[in-house]
């Protein structure tokens, strides 16, 4: 019996020790191995970014400016879009340090340069002329600037279209307009859901960058939004209601089977196995889809992105690189963000991985790169058109106080969102209701607003 | 070993060390033994007491990292708005029934492997060191693997069977997601009870067992009522263990369910208040809840546990 107490009175120090360290620390869960400055010696740049392609690509190609630049190493941590967010939100504002370069959403350029934690980039890249920084597409160079000042150089920019799969489409006798409406895209999807291949794919894992992008898009074209004018919430109107009641009838009736377990990723590779016949999500991943080994290549259609009140419901989007002011390498950091965002590493990637491969939406030039406009002539000319017509001031079908399409540019947003997307989430699974779900999503919602409120 | 005999030359100094003088050397030789614990004292002192102490004072702060600027003194704010929430209880409920679940099919399963494993029989070492793998391979690949491979509606072989047999696919994440934590984690566990219950059983005294079966006892009875008893404190040990490590669970409902479905375990909520709401103060506020709350469950519902298994036989 001793031995028994002696063990519980272990274990339950055991419990209490672990949960407190989980509930304090978990931050250092990446930490460990922060960039050694190099007096003369190697320099070490830590660079932050999104498990896209495109990223992927950049550190598969940072041994080609290591080897243009001796003495400097780059290491890339690639993870995650939310935890991506995560970590790099912690680092950044409790100043670790930990990396050099962050890839960074157009949602937090704004505030985080209003907020100080960013290295303002326009000195060194206006007295750059082989850099050109008015070649960077003016939309996506504004959601970046705050204040007059360039926080954040685009590394790529998108908007969302509507994909489809070409061959199925025909089969069926259907034609998608260039400009379709939500109700024609869920016929449509209706009649090409067979068991083996789902209508359409659209994001249904719980979080504000993954189910949210697109479905506040869904709700922005329905006439709702998250805000009127004045901060308050508007979450729990019939708008809302008929927005995200007709998402879950899509997903039902012909939307993929799991639909927690799919983002951009799961959708991306579902569109390429087949499993699925169209797609509504970031333009980004047409590239993808052409790409030379994409088993789909060549038998996709694009088209904008579906509407219902509004004109066009594309998103505009940009994953940019940015440098926190933690870090103590600047200059190497600077030197290697103009690289990786200059004309020439467009070519690089041109050259060396595949035309289709090139980070869209951040040059104007690269849209009249002859190659590139050769590989990617299915999908570029939309992805400007719908880049340049979308309208991040008012994308609904009223005014909203914030610049941005997919998202409130407050720092609330993001647990708003994220709680709201798990409420939205038990819904889609048919564990609660869609009222009981707004409502609680409008109180959060209502809590964020209240602080911005003038 | 040598005697110690006492010499008569050292009878005086015997007699003079009077009781007080012993007493100090005692004392002595106690604070000795106390400084030579000390550098371990203070290492685990430095390793829980303070980030313990840290988290009680972040907790008492208005502090989220959204508002750098704003950081103030908040008193119980953060203890109020934790407890009114309603996320607490939900969050409770969900990591005591994955824990419940998870650790009791682990040990079930465990059993049953350790008792295969018992036997002699070629390439056991090898059937062995492929049973621990699970274990050994790191909770958010096996979470991946697990989403990918086993899961997935389109490339899953869960489903892959499923539609063999003709049967409807199932969309584990969505409908399911508490039995698709407890899946994964009961797999990941399961070759550690194994490991566990199967040193048990080798420690098992043959000559008892022959005795039994001399007395006529069959397989099943020598199971149930000698080996059994034997493993009590073995089970005991591994759900000990198992309990503490899957109550801190994260990688699969984060890489899995993302908290929906009544999957939202207290780290997890932990992990969504402090690196998404970024709000240190109330992240800070619910570990220390959770603490206080673990160790008044963990101590009445061991105890009352081991209770169940002492009333079994005598130790």
């Amino acid at each position: 019996m001793l031995a028994n107490k002696r063990m519980l009175a272990l274990g339950t120090g055991a419990v209490a020790v672990a949960l407190t360290v989980t509930a304090c620390s978990s931050g250092a869960v990446q930490a460990g191995g922060g960039s050694t400055g190099g007096d003369g010696g190697t320099v070490t740049l830590k660079v932050a970014t999104v498990n896209n392609g495109q990223m992927k690509d950049m550190e598969k190609l940072k041994t080609e400016y290591e080897a243009a630049n001796p003495g400097v190493k780059v290491n890339f941590q690639v993870m995650e879009e939310g935890d991506l967010r995560a970590a790099v939100t912690a680092d950044v504002a409790s100043g670790a340090g930990q990396y050099d370069i962050v890839t960074i959403g157009a949602y937090e350029t704004p505030q985080w340069g209003a907020n100080g934690w960013l290295v303002d980039l326009t000195p060194a890249l206006q007295s750059d002329a082989s850099y050109d920084v008015n070649d960077l597409l003016p939309p996506v160079r504004d959601v970046n600037t705050y204040d007059g000042k360039l926080f954040a150089v685009p590394f790529y920019g998108e908007s969302s279209i509507l994909m489809y799969n070409k061959e199925v489409m025909d089969k069926a006798g259907i034609t998608i307009p260039q400009n379709p409406t939500w109700q024609q895209v869920a016929d449509a999807a209706k009649k090409v859901n067979t068991p083996d291949m789902a209508g359409i794919c659209m994001r249904g894992k719980p979080g504000w960058g993954d189910l949210f992008a697109p479905l506040t898009t869904v709700v922005q074209t329905f006439g709702g939004n998250w805000y009127d004018s004045n901060w308050k919430a508007t979450v729990d109107t019939p708008e809302w209601k008929e927005a995200v009641g007709f998402y879950k009838k899509l997903l039902d009736d012909s939307g993929e089977k799991d639909p927690v377990s799919y983002s951009f990723n799961e959708c991306l590779t579902a569109l390429k196995e087949g499993k699925a016949a169209m797609w509504a999500d970031a333009s980004v991943a047409a590239s993808m889809l052409e790409a030379a080994d994409s088993p789909v290549k060549g038998k996709m259609g694009y088209a904008h992105m579906p509407v219902d009140k509004t004109k066009e419901s594309g998103w505009l989007w940009s994953w940019n690189l940015a440098i926190p002011t933690s870090t103590k390498q600047k200059d190497a950091a600077i030197k290697f963000v103009k690289w990786a965002t200059s004309k020439d590493y467009i070519k690089l990637v041109g050259n060396k991985i595949g035309w289709s491969n090139v980070p869209p939406g951040s040059r104007t030039s690269t849209y009249s790169i002859p190659e590139y406009k050769d590989a990617a002539k299915a999908y570029a000319p939309i992805t400007l058109d719908v880049m340049s017509s979308v309208n991040p001031k008012q994308p609904g079908v009223n005014p909203q106080p914030w610049v941005g399409i997919q998202y409130v540019s407050i720092p609330e947003f993001q647990d708003v969102g994220n709680q709201c997307a798990q409420l939205v989430a038990d819904y889609l699974a048919n564990r609660g209701t869609i009222d009981d779900a707004l409502s609680k999503c409008q109180s959060i919602a209502q809590a964020a607003g209240d602080k911005h409120k003038k | 070993m040598t005697t110690i005999t006492t010499p008569p030359t050292e009878l005086e100094d015997v007699r003079a060390t009077t009781a007080t003088d012993k007493r100090r050397v005692q004392k002595k030789e106690l604070w000795r033994n106390r400084g030579l614990l000390l550098p371990a004292v203070v290492f685990l002192i430095l390793l829980t007491q303070i980030p313990f102490l840290t988290t009680i004072g972040f907790s008492l702060t208005k502090w989220n990292l959204l508002y750098p600027n704003d950081r103030a003194f908040a008193g119980f704010d953060n203890y109020t708005s934790a407890l009114t929430s309603g996320d607490l209880w939900p969050s409770i409920r969900a990591t005591v029934l994955i824990t419940a679940f998870s650790v009791t099919l682990a040990v079930l399963f465990g059993l049953l492997f350790a008792v295969l494993l018992d036997r002699q029989f070629r390439g056991r070492a090898l059937a062995r060191t492929l049973m621990i793998t699970p274990f050994l391979i790191m909770p958010a690949a096996a979470s991946l693997i697990w989403k990918y491979s086993m899961f997935d509606t389109n490339i899953g072989m869960i489903n892959w069977v499923l539609r063999s047999l003709h049967l409807p696919v199932v969309a584990w994440s969505t409908e399911h997601p508490m039995a698709t934590v407890v899946i994964v984690l009961t797999w990941q566990f399961t070759p550690f009870m194994m490991l566990i219950l199967l040193a048990g059983l080798q420690g098992q005294d043959k000559g008892i067992l022959e005795a039994a079966q001399v007395d006529g006892a069959g397989a099943w009875r020598t199971f149930t009522w000698i080996t059994l008893p034997h493993l009590r404190m073995y089970v005991e040990i591994g759900v000990l263990l198992g309990s503490v490590i899957i109550l801190q669970v994260f990688d699969p409902i984060a890489i899995l369910t993302k908290g929906t479905g009544g999957t939202k375990t207290l780290a997890y909520l932990l992990y969504e208040r402090a690196f998404i709401g970024l709000d240190v103060g109330q992240a800070a506020a619910y570990g220390v809840v959770t603490v206080i709350l673990t160790i008044i469950v963990a101590t009445i519902a061991l105890k009352s546990v081991f209770k169940v298994f002492m009333a079994g036989g005598s130790r």
